[in-house]
């Protein structure tokens, strides 16, 4: 019995036994994410900072006019849904598409659940669902800045000019939002290899499918920072 | 055992109906908050008690994502910890950045 332990302990410092108990390649995708998660915060506090410096718009929400004098209240910048111009519908689009990138985070789980039972049918069908979510989220953005930049009439915004407010408003807008954007396109592009893959059977050739589940947590991470940019940039 | 022996040995499991369900659970408790952080934003006035409602609402969104949708609340303590607790410079950095920004404004 004394001599089964004592190998166990030395096999530990021999290799062949993860810390953590979880593979190299997932250990290092969740620190990669810590540090992602910092170039994100970095981002989100930047920009309640520079909110904080500016006056915040005093008067009821009802009476609410853009002015460059003091910080907009985004839910009357971000009121319009496509195909119902002028309409005021104050973030129903982006509640929208909150919704779908929850989601594609909810099909990315069960691709991974189907992938620890091997199901390969089951994990391209959901790789499937979770890359047409993504591109959907997309095209919901790409929607979101035409309507940013172009405006109702008032000029719009650009890097240089902001018809909602101070041009500070605009130039967080365009870095959080397109840096998230940044992260759903590349984390299309990594389902989309994970997805050519598993159709061409290398993941049964390989014996597991954990190469889906790393992914998915950069997956999740992406839906993860949307949850924050959601309430940081578009109720508060 | 070669890769070869591998493939012919692959077994395709049931679906475990039990994880399945927690996981819409997971995703109808996500959807739900959201729709009630909608009705704060439409039926309460701009103050820091919204504020304060819209950061716990978030942070429970998150904690369901990362615990249950990112398996973290299942993985050992050690990495737990590894992963959560770096996150605190964070929330110091949001202490002292939002108060040294609204200071800008005063002054």
């Amino acid at each position: 019995m004394a001599s089964t332990v004592a190998t166990t302990i030395k096999n530990l410092w021999d290799g062949g036994v993860s810390p953590m108990k979880v593979s190299y390649g997932k250990l290092m995708m969740w620190f990669f994410l810590v540090s992602d998660a910092f170039t994100f915060s970095g981002l989100l506090v930047s920009y309640g900072m520079v909110r904080a410096s500016h006056p915040a718009y005093e008067g009821a929400t009802k009476d609410f006019v853009f002015s460059q004098e003091y910080w907009p209240i985004p839910e009357k910048v971000f009121d319009a849904f496509p195909f119902f111009h002028g309409h005021s519908w104050p973030l129903a689009f982006v509640g929208l598409m909150t919704f779908i990138l929850i989601l594609s985070s909810v099909t990315m789980v069960l691709a991974v659940e189907a992938g620890h039972r091997r199901d390969r049918k089951a994990v391209e069908k959901w790789m499937l669902w979770t890359i047409i979510g993504g591109l959907t989220f997309l095209g919901c953005q790409a929607w979101e800045w035409t309507h940013f930049i172009v405006g109702d009439g008032g000029g719009g915004a650009s890097l240089t000019a902001n018809q909602y407010g101070p041009i500070a408003f605009a130039d967080f807008f365009f870095f959080i939002t397109g840096f998230h954007g940044t992260h759903v396109f590349s984390g299309v592009v990594l389902n989309f290899i994970i997805y050519y893959r598993t159709v061409t059977g290398l993941y049964d050739r390989r014996g597991h499918y954990e190469m889906v589940e790393k992914v998915g947590l950069y997956w999740h991470f992406v839906d993860l920072v949307w949850v924050f940019v959601f309430t940081f940039f578009y109720l508060v | 055992m070669s890769s070869e022996e591998n493939t012919n040995a692959i077994e395709v499991q049931p679906v475990d109906k039990a994880k399945v369900r927690h996981l819409l659970k997971v995703m109808w408790i996500l959807a739900g908050v959201t729709v009630i952080e909608f009705i704060f934003a439409f039926t309460m006035d701009r103050s820091f008690v919204l504020v304060s409602i819209f950061v716990l609402l978030t942070i429970v969104k998150a904690f369901y994502i990362v615990s249950e949708f990112m398996h973290l609340g299942h993985e050992v303590k050690s990495l737990m910890y590894s992963i959560v607790l770096p996150m605190l410079f964070v929330v110091w950095l949001i202490i002292a950045l939002i108060y040294e920004g609204s200071m800008l404004h005063t002054y």
